[in-house]
């Protein structure tokens, strides 16, 4: 579903991504690690299309396609969501505005009709309750005063209404009490099957054990130095990531 | 021989069965407006507007009130509301709907009024707005005929709002009309007055209004101005307010058609609890011309004035923005709050903006803002992420940028329709009005 092949990216003249390569298939969760700075965010603003970041070579395939050649929004059409590291503020744009353009985009995109709008508050209402949130976040500004745990799980809300192919999400699970990484990680398994990928990037195992990764990678210094499956995130929990960069200078 | 005196002449011999004394104040006019001349870019207050197109212009006063149902209903809103219509600044008993006033409540056509009450509409009338405050109003009271005024007795609350439309048609020839709007509020009454200014497609008249809103004690007045003139007519106004003890005045100044328009807002509070709110809005494209000045007057201690108004502009189009706040010596505890921000489309858009404090006073809590900027990109960007596209993101940013504005709005319709104006360069298939019901659904749930 995701090919990234021996991607380079610049980032205001030097090389933060060096020769990465990383594949998810569908069906799959991939748990993303590594240390602050290794270009986690990176990738992620790579794939979402954001400006200022320079692919000087490599490529980027989603279902065969060259991303890298898409518009921001097309991408988005194709199927793929990312949840931020900080979610924007976007003050006087209700959630319910944004839900519903976004939505609707979508479905034109598609072929088809716009959602009606009983059809349409049936169906947030739903994944509002499901993701504990009380129905006054709809008339709120997109994560104007939000708390930190409100803007991630606006994230997932957005998410569960969109029903993305490939949710990247990056550090979800940071500012979350234990109480709220749960109904996160509920509404990310809920979104589980056979047809969709999930990348998650974190740096913790407290979300793994909630959402169980069918592959971990280690990310360091713009390189994947190390793959393996979820118990690499337990040893990686336990031991930290020198020894993944002793291993990989090796 | 000057471009006033010239202005006035071209409108050749005027019918004279007016009563003298009216026929004196409109002498007294004209001598005022030709002394003073039209204003030119070298007066302080009219710096950054030109106002040539209106003193080049031939323009004649209308004499009918001529518009079927079909061409006002293009115009008006459909506001529940108590009516009164002008067509070219002539009333229109036709279009005007006044059959269920509540008891305490005047809402005539200035001429009407001036017969069965000359002495109390004559002595208000002008009181605020004389021949000294601009060219314009003296050019007003030269050549005013009509106007709404609108009375409302002592602790009366009115519960409709009253609803007065000044529709600008698209006449063989221009036409120019210089209407009155005198509000007097009772002590403890409550009211909306609304001013729409509406103009066909193709109008390219001359509008040059002045209105007075007169507060006594304890009186709420919401008063909207809702400025949708069309892209060719010209439009000044001035608005003059005098608020009593305890009164609450809030004024909404909506402009989004015209190509030349200035409004001044004026309020003196002038005793201990008067509170004045000034929103402000515009939206302008092409090459549209909207200058805003504003004062108010902190002539008593323990008054308030809140003061926000916004602006976008597009294309080649030009704003001015000038708010003074006067706080008057041993005007003490005084609280004065004052915003302008700026939203430019275009790189060709401009904007003059000047806040002027004078405070004279020292116990006054004050604070001042002027802002200019674009479109924040982080915030496209999130938006292009959900597949928004990105004439869509930004749409719904610069409506993100209005609703501060907006959302104080208390009349839905106005709420609605300037969302519709501001939007109106969204993609047809953003359903705005879809939007708005799910919204409204959400709110009664
Ligand atoms: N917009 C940017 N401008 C300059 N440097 C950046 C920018 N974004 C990231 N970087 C740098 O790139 C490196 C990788 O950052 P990032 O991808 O955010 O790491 P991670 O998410 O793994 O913590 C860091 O050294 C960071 O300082
Ligand atoms: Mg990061």
């Amino acid at each position: 579903m995701l090919e990234v092949k021996d991607l380079h990216v610049t980032v205001d003249g030097s090389e933060i991504l060096k020769g990465l390569n990383l594949t998810v298939n569908p069906g799959e969760v991939h748990a993303l690690m590594g240390p602050n700075g290794a270009g986690k965010s990176t990738l992620s603003a790579v794939i979402a299309g954001k400006d200022g970041y320079e692919v000087t070579s490599g490529e980027v395939l989603f279902e065969g396609k060259n991303l890298l050649e898409m518009e921001i929004e097309e991408r988005a059409l194709a199927g793929i969501l990312l949840g931020f590291q900080y979610p924007v503020e976007i003050p006087g744009v209700k959630n319910i505005y944004l839900l519903k353009a976004a939505l609707n985009a979508q479905r034109v995109a598609r072929g088809e009709e716009e959602i009606p709008a009983p059809e349409f508050m049936k169906l947030v209402r739903e994944q509002l309750s499901f993701m504990k949130m009380d129905g006054s976040f709809l008339q709120r500004a997109v994560n104007e005063g939000f708390s930190g745990g409100e803007k991630k799980r606006n994230e997932i809300l957005q998410m569960l209404v969109l029903q993305p192919k490939l949710a990247m999400l990056d550090e979800i699970d940071s500012g979350l009490d234990i109480d709220a990484m749960k109904v996160v990680a509920e509404g990310i398994n809920s979104l589980r099957n056979a047809d969709r990928a999930i990348l998650m990037v974190t740096h913790y195992q407290r979300l793994l054990e909630h959402i169980v990764p069918d592959r971990v990678h280690v990310l360091v210094d713009g390189r994947i130095a190390k793959s393996g499956g979820k118990e690499l995130a337990h040893e990686l929990e336990a031991r930290g990531y020198e020894w993944v960069l002793e291993e990989s200078a090796a | 021989m000057s471009a006033a005196h010239a202005f006035l002449q071209r409108l050749g011999e005027r019918a004279d069965d007016e009563p003298t004394w009216v026929a004196a104040r409109r002498q007294a006019g004209a001598a005022r407006f030709e002394a003073l001349g039209f204003p030119t870019k070298r007066d302080e207050a009219w710096k950054y507007t030109d106002v040539r197109r209106i003193a080049e212009g031939e323009f004649t006063l209308a004499d009918d009130a001529e518009l079927d149902e079909a061409r006002f209903a293009a115009l008006g809103m459909p506001l529940d509301a108590h009516r009164l219509v002008f067509v070219d600044g002539v009333f229109s008993a036709a279009l005007s709907d006044l059959t269920d006033l509540p008891e305490g409540v005047s809402v005539e056509p200035l001429t009407t009024a001036m017969r069965t009450n000359h002495e109390a509409i004559g002595g208000a009338i002008g009181r605020l707005a004389g021949v000294d405050f601009s060219p314009f109003t003296a050019l007003n009271v030269a050549l005013s005929e009509e106007g709404a005024v609108v009375r409302i007795g002592q602790g009366v609350v009115v519960e409709k709002p009253i609803y007065v439309v000044f529709a600008s048609r698209a006449n063989e020839s221009a036409r120019m009309s210089h209407p009155r709007v005198l509000v007097m509020a009772g002590a403890r009454s409550q009211s909306t007055v609304v001013e729409h200014y509406a103009g066909e497609a193709g109008a390219a008249n001359f509008t040059n209004v002045v209105s007075e809103v007169m507060l006594e004690r304890g009186a709420i007045v919401d008063h909207y101005k809702l400025q949708e003139a069309s892209s060719e007519d010209l439009h000044v106004a001035s608005i003059h307010v005098e608020q009593g003890r305890d009164s609450r005045f809030t004024s909404f100044n909506l402009n989004l058609g015209g190509a030349l328009v200035r409004t001044d807002l004026v309020t003196d509070l002038n005793a201990q609890g008067a509170e004045t709110n000034y929103n402000g809005l515009f939206f302008v494209q092409g090459r549209q011309h909207v200058d805003n000045h504003t004062l108010v007057n902190h002539n008593a201690p323990n008054t308030f004035s809140n003061e926000n108004y916004k602006g976008i502009l597009n294309d080649r189009a030009r704003g001015v923005f000038n708010g003074k706040v006067i706080v008057k010596r041993d005007s003490q505890q005084i609280e004065a709050y004052q915003n302008n921000a700026n939203l430019l489309l275009s790189d060709r858009a401009e904007i003059d903006t000047k806040p002027e404090l004078e405070i004279y006073a020292d116990d006054v809590k004050c604070s001042h803002g002027a802002t200019t900027g674009q479109l924040d990109e982080e915030a496209v960007f999130a938006l292009r992420t959900r597949g928004i596209d990105e004439q869509m993101a930004r749409g719904l940013l610069t409506l993100a940028f209005a609703g501060e504005v907006m959302d104080q709005v208390r009349l839905p319709i106005i709420a609605e329709r300037v969302e519709r104006a501001v939007a109106g360069k969204l993609p047809e298939r953003f359903n705005l009005a879809d939007l708005v019901e799910v919204s409204d659904a959400l709110e009664e749930a």
